[in-house]
């Protein structure tokens, strides 16, 4: 087993920065998933570690040691890859156990890890198929299976759920989190979905633009994001952002968003907000900390009166619409309390749960 | 006219789309048959002419009386015995068959090589050297023949069908490799990526990956490689004098015309027992040929 470490590793393509200067540490064991947009460097930092792109400048260890020049088989990871890359030709059992006939394992040995993993992943019974008489689900699987049997340091998984369809996603995901129960490896795992990052992680780093944004576990990132951008992109639907003047209230503090609403900011934020009063900021709040007033003992000052634009039933919830200012506003109400659109609906906001973002840095305050 | 036809199908359109759709449907098909019977026809007269004047006696063939579309006297092999005991055409047949299982192993050899290393293991100037190789398909060998006597003769290969074996892939490997690199480039890269990590070496990766994998597209190029091989005629008559070393296609026209004296009858025998290898292999791998052919028609 192995820790991972980047250091100010950096990819350039031509002149273009994919990545930027980035430093990461993966202790034994733990499963970390890169999240970020299309184009972000995550896939690109992803192979960089498998050996399958050059660094352009930076260290990545593996174990303690430097690979920067080594091959790929020479890293001992295995990959999991988006669309399945199994070898066409083979049997399952035969994609399983190619590595381990290259690495000259005996017959006996291959025989007893591949059924182990097979075991794992249960799909003993389709060992004898070919891929093209697999489902997306199953080729999935004995791509998982043909990675476990090497008994690798790392396990590195590229998107490898964005072929499958919703259903299958989410019963996938589950699998892989109880792969890594019971295998327990250091597992790097990249995606775009930040539902993925969320559940399977226990930490995520998100990354923008070829650097790396905020690395953090699922709650920390969802309750404390440094930037907007990770406030923005983890959740969904995504975090509110409304312009805001911070003023004072007293002894306290209001943040006016309009002429007419203007919310609380809770006391225990008060001494940290204090210098910010007077200025121009962006207000972030989840959907889900705008409802309909629920609690008895809420603070009647949070609660503002809107006109919906659009609701949108979901069963369990429903969102609603509203524009304040121009600027399009969600929320999530039980579905029993929504108004219908064009109806004044009376909202709550939870201050508790509020962020506020320099416009101009972009960092969460 | 045109506005009328406009109206009426506009018309046809408002009172049953599905009828129109069918009868268009009908029309196109109808038009396909008759040009794809009309095709056939003109392609199937000359083997059809091959086959029914092999099975006639000299007499019947001399005789400009009867017939030359059917067997009029009767069928008769006299052509296959007279072609197989009294000219060299077994000569011609077996050295054909050398010089064609050997120009097919270079060029499968070669091209593969070729295309494995420009399609898949991309380095400096391989995208402008597998155009490079492409462009040498499209020098014609009526060209090429005259500087190539010079070499073959400068190897002391001139009359020996080895010669031919040292020619022939100078058809063949350019097109073979262009087949193979579109077949190649077809295949995901996570496949080598996924061997790579597996701990294939280059070598591996293309023996038991990229070969297995691209089979129909080796096969069509085999094929290929077979049929021009096969079928070579420039060079072996600017190359091969004696009838000993003789392939099938100069061998058989020498041998079998003398100044104005045509031997019909042998000749279409001959022309049929020689057409025959091409044939059978065309009709057991044709799937392949064609599922070859479409992957680097659309890759390459």
């Amino acid at each position: 087993m192995a820790e991972v470490s980047l250091r100010n590793v950096v990819k350039r393509f031509d002149n273009v920065e994919a990545v930027r200067s980035i430093n990461l540490d993966i202790p034994d064991n733990e499963f970390v998933v890169l999240v970020g947009p299309s184009g972000c460097g995550k896939s690109t930092t992803l192979r960089m570690i498998a050996g399958l792109e050059e660094l352009t400048s930076g260290d990545i260890y593996i174990g303690g040691e430097v690979v920067n020049d080594r091959p790929p088989k020479d890293r001992d990871i295995a990959m999991v890859f988006q669309n399945y890359a199994l070898y066409p030709h083979m049997s399952a059992y035969e994609n399983m156990s190619f590595g381990l006939k290259l690495r000259k394992f005996s017959k006996d040995e291959i025989r007893k890890r591949v059924d182990n993993a097979a075991r794992i992943l249960d799909i003993t019974e389709l060992l004898d198929r070919k891929p093209k008489a697999l489902s997306g689900g199953q080729r999935q699987r004995v791509a998982m299976g043909r990675a476990i049997v090497r008994n690798p340091k790392v396990f590195l998984f590229d998107e490898p759920l964005s072929n499958l369809d919703a259903k299958l996603r989410v019963q996938m995901r589950t699998e892989i989190k109880r792969v890594h129960q019971m295998v327990k490896t250091t597992t790097v795992y990249v995606t775009h979905d930040q539902v993925e990052a969320m559940t399977l992680a226990d930490r995520v780093v998100v990354m923008n633009g070829g650097s790396i944004e905020q690395i953090a576990s699922p709650q920390d990132l969802y309750h404390r994001p440094k930037t907007r951008f990770v406030a923005g992109f983890i959740g969904s639907p995504a975090m509110n952002f409304i312009r805001c003047r911070l003023e004072h209230n007293g002894a306290g503090l209001r943040v006016r968003i309009s002429d007419k609403i203007s919310l609380p900011v809770p006391s225990a934020r008060t001494a940290r907000y204090q210098p910010l009063a007077g200025k121009e900021l962006t207000l972030g709040l989840r959907p889900e900390h705008i409802t309909e007033p629920r609690r008895s003992d809420r603070d009647q000052n949070c609660e503002f009166a809107v006109t919906l634009d659009v609701v949108e039933p979901m069963g369990m919830e429903t969102m609603v619409f509203f524009r304040i200012d121009g600027q399009e506003i969600c929320g999530r109400v039980e579905p029993d309390s929504a108004a219908g659109p064009g109806e004044t609906m009376r909202l709550y906001a939870n201050m508790e749960h509020m962020h506020l973002i320099d416009p101009q840095t972009n960092q969460v305050l | 006219m045109s506005t009328a036809a406009v109206v009426a199908r506009g018309a046809g359109a408002g009172l049953g789309l599905k009828g129109s759709l069918s009868r268009n449907r009908r029309w196109a098909l109808i038009a396909s048959y008759f040009f794809l019977v009309l095709f056939a026809i003109f392609f199937l007269i000359p083997p059809y002419y091959m086959i029914v004047t092999a099975f006639k006696s000299d007499a019947e063939v001399a005789h400009m009386a009867t017939n030359p579309w059917i067997v009029a006297d009767g069928v008769t092999l006299d052509q296959f015995r007279l072609l197989l005991t009294q000219s060299d055409f077994l000569i011609f047949f077996k050295n054909t068959a050398i010089v064609t299982v050997c120009v097919v192993a270079i060029t499968m050899v070669v091209s593969v090589l070729a295309a494995f290393s420009l399609g898949r293991m991309r380095f400096w100037g391989s995208s402008l050297l597998a155009t490079g190789i492409f462009l040498t398909y499209l020098v014609p060998d009526t060209l090429l023949f005259i500087p190539l006597f010079q070499i073959v003769k400068a190897v002391g290969l001139l009359n020996s069908y080895w010669g031919m074996v040292l020619v022939y892939p100078t058809l063949t490997v350019p097109f073979c490799t262009w087949i193979m690199i579109g077949y190649f480039q077809s295949i995901p890269k996570e496949l080598d990526e996924a061997a790579l990590i597996d701990g294939a070496s280059h070598m591996q990766m293309l023996t038991k990956i990229f070969i297995p994998v691209a089979m129909p597209g080796i096969i069509a190029a085999m094929i290929f490689a077979f049929t021009v091989s096969w079928a070579a005629f420039v060079y072996p008559m600017a190359f091969l004098y004696s009838a000993d070393q003789q392939v099938l296609t100069v061998g058989t026209v020498t041998s079998l015309i003398r100044a104005d004296v045509y031997k019909w009858g042998m000749l279409m025998a001959g022309a049929l027992l020689a057409a025959a290898p091409p044939l059978v292999i065309y009709a057991f791998l044709m799937d392949y040929y064609i599922a070859g052919l479409t992957a680097g028609a659309t890759k390459g």
